[in-house]
C-alpha cells in the first residue's frame, strides 16, 4: 500500500462496490451453488432435490469412467506443458542469439496468441480430418489408417497437438523476454569461462530464467486444464463418447448432456481444491527454492 | 556466415512455418469448392473459389433458422470483445484505485475477496452460474453474454501493481495543490495509465473476442452468435450432415474469426508484450 492516502469515507467504498457486486453474484454465489448442490441429487427434470452427503463424490472416486478421464488430464496436461515449453525455449533462445531478423522471426512465431482454441480446433478438424486431411494422408504413407473422432489415441494426438500450436507464442514471449532481461555483463562473464554454448546455457542461462519457468510451468498446467475446453469440444466434434476429454469437459458434459447436476457440481467442487492446491504449492512450495536475480 | 548460425535460423525458420501452415491451408481451403476439396484434400495451391466463400461466410443467411449471417456475428464478437475490455478497465481501475490510495478499514478482506477469483476459471463453476444466470433472467441477452465474464481480477491485480509502482510523491503534490481523489485520479493518474490500459485493452479485447464456452451456453438465439460461438454451429453441422461439408465456407469463417484479433496483437506487437509481461508476472 501507500505510505500516503487519501482519507475518505465513502469514496472507496463506493469505487469498490460495482466489482464487489458482480464478483459476489457471478463468482461467490455460483461457487458457493457448486458446493452446496455437491452435495444434493437433483431430479433430472427439477423435481426438488435430496441431500445425499459425500455420496456424490464417493459415485466420483468409484466411478471407473473418472478415474479414465482423470488419468487421461493428467497424461494431457504433462505432454502439452512439457511439449510447449520446450519448443518455445528453443525457438526463444534462438531468437534471441541471432541479430538479423528477429524482429520478424517475434512476429511469425507470437501471432497466433490471437486465435481462438476452438478456432484451432476447427483449423485442427480439416488437418486430421478422416477424407481431407493432410496429416491423415501424411499417415496414410506411413501405412496407418488416423482416424481423428474414432479412435481414442488419434484424437488424443490431434488434442495435443492442436494445444501446443496455441500455447507456443505465451511461453515463447515470456522466455523471450527472460533472456532479454539477463544483463550484458553476466552474459559477457559466461561466455569468457564457458565458451562452450550448450554448457553455458545449462549452467548460465537457465538457473537464470528459473523464475520464469517456473511461473510458466504453472500457466501451462492452468492452460492445459481449462483453456483447452475450445480445442476438445472441437475435435470431439460433438461427439464425447468414446473419445478422450479432460476433468473440465466431464463437468460440462455431465452437467449439460447428462443432467446429472449433483456429480458435475462435485466434480467442479474437486476441481475448485484441485485448483487452490495448485496455487497454495506455487506460492508456498516451490517459489522459495528459486533464486530471483 | 558460421554453421551454427545457420543451424539457429534452420530452427527458427521451422518454428515459424510451424506456425504458419496450418492457417496457409486454412486459406487455400478457403479458396477451393467443396467437391474439389473432397475429392482432392487439402492443397497448397489456390483455387478460383476464394471471394466466393468469403461472400457466402459473411452475407449468406445460415444457421437452424437461417436468420445468422457472418456480419451479423462479426459485429456480436466486436460488442462482445469491446463490451468485456472496456467493462473490465473501467471496473478494475476503480478498484485498485480504491485499494491503493485509500485508508479502508475492510480493505485486506477486500482485497483478499476480490484476488480469489483469480483462482477459479469461469469453466470450473460453469453448471452453477448458468443457473444463477438463467434465474436472473439474462440468456440471450448482452448483458448475460459480458457481464459474468468480468467477475475475475486479473485486471484489478494489473492496476494495483501498476499503481503501486508510481511514485507516492505524486499524491502529495497533487494534495498540496489542494486536487481532490476525484480530480487525482482523472487528471494525474488517468493519463499516466495510458499505455497501461492500452496494454490491457488489447490483451481483454483478444479474450473476450475468444471466449467460446459462456457464450455457447448463453446465447441459444442465433442473432447472439459471436463468430467463435459460430464454429460449434459448424462443428455440429458438420457431425450430423450427410452431404458434402462446405469446407471452403467454414474456413472463411474461421480466418474472418482469427483477422481481427490477430491483426491486433501484430499492430500493437510492443504494447501487448509490455501488457503480458508485466501484468501476468
Amino acid at each position: 500500500m501507500k505510505r500516503s492516502q487519501f482519507s475518505h469515507k465513502s469514496l472507496p467504498i463506493l469505487l469498490l462496490v460495482p466489482q464487489l457486486i458482480i464478483i459476489g453474484v457471478f463468482f461467490y454465489w455460483p461457487a458457493w451453488r457448486a458446493l452446496h448442490s455437491s452435495f444434493y441429487l437433483e431430479d433430472p427434470f427439477g423435481f426438488g432435490s435430496q441431500f445425499v452427503g459425500m455420496a456424490n463424490y464417493t459415485r466420483l472416486f468409484t466411478s471407473a469412467e473418472y478415474m479414465k478421464v482423470a488419468r487421461f488430464t493428467l497424461f494431457f496436461t504433462a505432454l502439452v506443458t512439457f511439449l510447449a515449453l520446450a519448443i518455445s525455449l528453443l525457438l526463444a533462445v534462438k531468437a534471441d542469439k541471432v541479430i538479423r531478423g528477429a524482429k520478424t522471426y517475434r512476429t511469425l512465431l507470437m501471432w497466433v496468441y490471437a486465435v481462438a482454441p476452438p478456432v484451432a480446433g476447427l483449423v485442427g478438424v480439416m488437418l486430421f480430418d478422416q477424407n481431407i486431411g493432410i496429416i491423415t494422408e501424411f499417415f496414410a504413407f506411413l501405412g496407418y489408417d488416423y482416424r481423428l473422432g474414432v479412435s481414442y489415441a488419434d484424437t488424443a494426438l490431434a488434442m495435443i497437438v492442436v494445444s501446443v500450436w496455441i500455447q507456443i507464442p505465451v511461453n515463447f514471449i515470456f522466455f523471450l523476454s527472460g533472456l532479454q532481461s539477463i544483463p550484458r555483463h553476466v552474459r559477457e562473464a559466461a561466455m569468457i569461462d564457458n565458451p562452450s554454448g550448450f554448457r553455458r546455457f545449462w549452467e548460465v542461462t537457465f538457473p537464470l530464467l528459473a523464475p520464469t519457468t517456473f511461473f510458466l510451468v504453472v500457466i501451462n498446467i492452468t492452460y492445459s486444464l481449462f483453456d483447452t475446453f475450445g480445442v476438445i469440444d472441437t475435435l470431439v466434434k460433438n461427439n464425447p463418447a468414446s473419445n478422450p476429454m479432460t476433468l473440465v469437459y466431464k463437468v460440462f458434459v455431465d452437467g449439460f448432456r447428462g443432467n446429472d447436476i449433483g456429480g458435475s457440481s462435485a466434480q467442479s467442487v474437486v476441481l475448485m481444491v484441485l485448483v487452490l492446491a495448485l496455487t497454495i504449492f506455487q506460492f508456498r512450495l516451490l517459489e522459495r527454492r528459486i533464486h530471483y536475480a | 556466415m558460421k554453421l551454427s548460425t545457420i543451424a539457429d535460423h534452420a530452427i527458427l525458420i521451422a518454428g515459424a512455418l510451424f506456425m504458419l501452415v496450418p492457417v496457409y491451408l486454412a486459406l487455400t481451403t478457403a479458396s477451393h469448392d467443396a467437391v474439389h476439396i473432397q475429392r482432392e484434400g487439402l492443397s497448397f495451391g489456390f483455387g478460383d473459389d476464394l471471394v466466393k466463400n468469403f461472400d457466402a461466410a459473411l452475407f449468406a443467411e445460415g444457421g437452424f433458422t437461417g436468420a445468422i449471417t457472418g456480419t451479423t456475428m462479426l459485429m456480436n464478437s466486436f460488442i462482445l470483445g469491446v463490451g468485456f475490455a472496456v467493462g473490465k478497465i473501467v471496473l478494475s481501475m476503480i478498484a485498485a484505485y480504491a485499494i491503493v490510495y485509500f485508508r479502508l478499514r475492510f480493505a485486506t478482506f477486500a482485497f483478499w475477496a476480490i484476488f480469489t477469483t483469480i483462482l477459479l476459471p469461469l469453466e470450473v463453476r460453469i453448471v452453477p452460474s448458468y443457473e444463477v444466470i438463467q434465474g436472473i433472467g439474462l440468456t440471450n441477452t448482452y448483458t448475460g453474454l459480458i457481464v459474468p465474464l468480468l467477475a475475475s481480477a486479473t485486471g484489478t491485480f494489473f492496476f494495483r501493481q501498476f499503481f503501486l509502482s508510481v511514485p507516492d510523491e505524486l499524491v502529495e503534490a497533487a494534495r498540496i495543490d489542494g486536487a481532490g481523489p476525484v480530480k487525482f485520479f482523472i487528471d494525474i493518474l488517468v493519463p499516466l495509465s495510458r499505455t497501461m490500459i492500452a496494454a490491457i485493452f488489447i490483451i481483454m479485447f483478444v479474450y473476450g473476442w475468444n471466449q467460446y464456452l459462456w457464450p455457447t451456453l448463453i446465447t441459444t438465439e442465433e442473432g447472439l452468435f459471436t463468430l467463435v460461438r459460430g464454429i460449434r454451429q459448424i462443428i455440429q453441422a458438420m457431425a450430423e450432415g450427410s452431404q458434402i461439408p462446405e469446407y471452403g465456407r467454414m474456413m472463411a469463417l474461421a480466418i474472418i474469426a482469427m483477422l481481427p484479433p490477430v491483426a491486433i496483437v501484430i499492430l500493437f506487437q510492443s504494447w501487448f508484450v509490455k501488457g503480458l509481461v508485466e501484468s501476468e508476472k
